[in-house]
């Protein structure tokens, strides 16, 4: 069903149930939030490999002669950069420098960029590139020809080899490459939203289902897991990695939220560079640190943070750690506060529990190769 | 799963009534709904509990759940193993999991209770 109001549904919908799913809405979508528990889950992915429904990302498609001129003046980081088969992290921005945003653009051919884009901004995002489409490329809403599959952790390569001709280990970190998985043609990309290695799939969604079983098989001597938007949001915070309405938002600037490296100013004219510019000198108000808990309590979104006693700023996003055993957190504060081994306190539920600005990420996984 | 001597609250608490004390805890329905319990903050011995009013909070990986008293009266005693192995919550809600013993001081409120074949069919209503 997808009648006006009601939340939609992956392609994998029924699978979900039948693996004891529990669902959730997110971001107008009903998606499993967890199949055997979170803490399961988000250990399976550091220590073995786990299998995510993303399908309810988008895509956006970009295609023609000005489909790179289109493409550098929505996005933030350079586009011409890209060789083919090769993907960057990126962000749509608005006038103002706030995000409309955040994104992963591949460059599939010079002429024609695959941006994959977050669930509930997707019509959004569609609309905001339509209305600076003014170099007349060919813009596509191709969410509903996808179902993306998330493959992550150290045994990601080791399961996907069972199912694919494609060579895995020609693909390096953030390149992509238009082979089959099963039998069936995917766009397999060494992306992920972890922390891990692993492969984001991206399929027909008649596919979906049927890979998500056969993958499910394939990594069953890694021991496997489906795993759920918890673990999803849990492993990503520990990577440290934003979440649209959580660290970056329509009043958050790139420089605020750490993500400046992703802006490059030198590649010309792009939408909300003349603001970002004007940020610049003027100097942010805020700042986007890590902190782990010191006394007995849990930091949540929308939490206030508190610094000697005055208001500081606000947690984005906080939680258990469940790999570093720790309970950690992000949020934002003036920049002058913002150096690491600062104390600060954050108000959980009344009280004022402290905290330790630390480095970040959290997690990062062990160097191979 | 839920015991015909407890009595339980709409909220998902449990009451099981030994002489003149109730032994209160989180019903096998909410920390399956809670999932993996990371964190338990228990009342203190000696503080009053109100029937209906906030006794404590558990705190799942995802989410955090206040814990309502099922019923009134001054709390003898907390269950401060909880507190190192919160765990215990998801594994043994019914039993070793108790969270607080409280001296009842109007056993007439157990009136307000659910019995174990209400609770079932509020559980099978929201599952």
């Amino acid at each position: 069903m997808s009648a006006a109001g009601l939340p939609k549904r992956t392609p994998l919908y029924e699978l979900h149930l039948e693996l004891g799913a529990r669902m959730v809405e997110f971001g107008g979508w009903e998606m499993p939030v967890q199949y055997s528990g979170i803490v399961e889950e988000h250990l399976a992915v550091r220590r073995a490999v786990g299998l995510f429904d993303v399908s309810h990302m988008g895509e956006i498609e970009i295609r023609g002669p000005e489909a790179l001129a289109l493409a550098e003046f929505v996005t933030t980081n350079q586009v011409s950069r890209l060789k083919t088969g090769q993907a960057q992290y990126s962000a749509l921005l608005y006038e103002h420098g706030g995000f409309v945003d955040d994104l992963l653009v591949h460059k599939v051919a010079d002429d024609h960029y695959f941006l994959c884009v977050n669930a509930a901004n997707q019509e959004k995002d569609y609309r905001h590139i339509c209305r600076y489409n003014r170099f007349r490329a060919e813009v596509e809403f191709a969410g509903p020809r996808y179902a993306q599959l998330a493959l992550q952790g150290p045994k990601a390569l080791a399961t996907l080899a069972k199912l694919t001709s494609t060579d895995l280990a020609g693909i390096a970190y953030y390149h992509f490459r238009d082979g089959e998985v099963a039998g069936a043609p995917a766009r397999i990309a060494r992306t992920g939203y972890t922390g891990e290695d692993g492969f984001e799939l991206y399929v027909a969604p008649a596919q979906g289902p049927r890979i998500f079983r056969e993958l499910l098989r394939a990594g069953e001597e890694f021991g496997i897991l489906p795993c759920g938007l918890g673990a999803r949001n849990t492993l990503r915070l520990e990577a440290k990695m934003a979440l649209y309405g959580h660290e970056i938002d329509a009043t958050i600037r790139p420089a605020e939220a750490d993500l400046n490296w992703i802006v490059k100013m030198e590649k010309g004219e792009f939408v909300g560079r003349a603001a970002l510019q004007r940020l610049a000198a003027a100097g942010v108000r805020r700042k986007l640190v890590g902190f782990e808990m010191r006394g007995r309590g849990i930091a949540r979104d929308g939490y206030p943070v508190y610094s000697d006693g005055r208001a500081a700023g606000w947690v984005t996003s906080g939680g258990p750690a469940p790999y570093l055993n720790k309970n950690i957190g992000l949020c934002y504060v003036p920049p002058e506060l913002a150096e690491i081994g600062r104390t600060l306190h954050i108000a959980v539920r009344g009280r004022l529990i402290e905290a330790e600005i630390v480095r970040t990420p959290f997690y990062k996984r062990p160097k191979q190769n | 799963m839920y015991p015909e001597e407890f009595r339980y609250t709409r909220e998902h608490e449990w009451v099981k009534v030994e002489g003149d004390v109730g032994v209160v805890g989180i019903t096998f329905h909410a920390q399956q709904a809670l999932g993996d319990i990371v964190y338990v903050e228990l009342p203190k011995v000696g503080a009053q509990a109100v029937q209906g009013k906030t006794l404590g909070t558990v705190e799942s990986v995802k989410a955090v759940s206040d814990i309502y008293a099922p019923v009134s009266g001054e709390i003898i005693e907390v269950n401060q193993t909880l507190v190192d192995k919160p765990e215990l919550l998801n594994r043994d809600p019914h039993g070793e999991a108790w969270l607080a013993k409280i001296r009842l001081r109007a056993p007439e409120e157990l009136g307000n209770l659910l019995t174990a074949r209400q609770y079932r069919d509020l559980v099978a209503e929201e599952s």
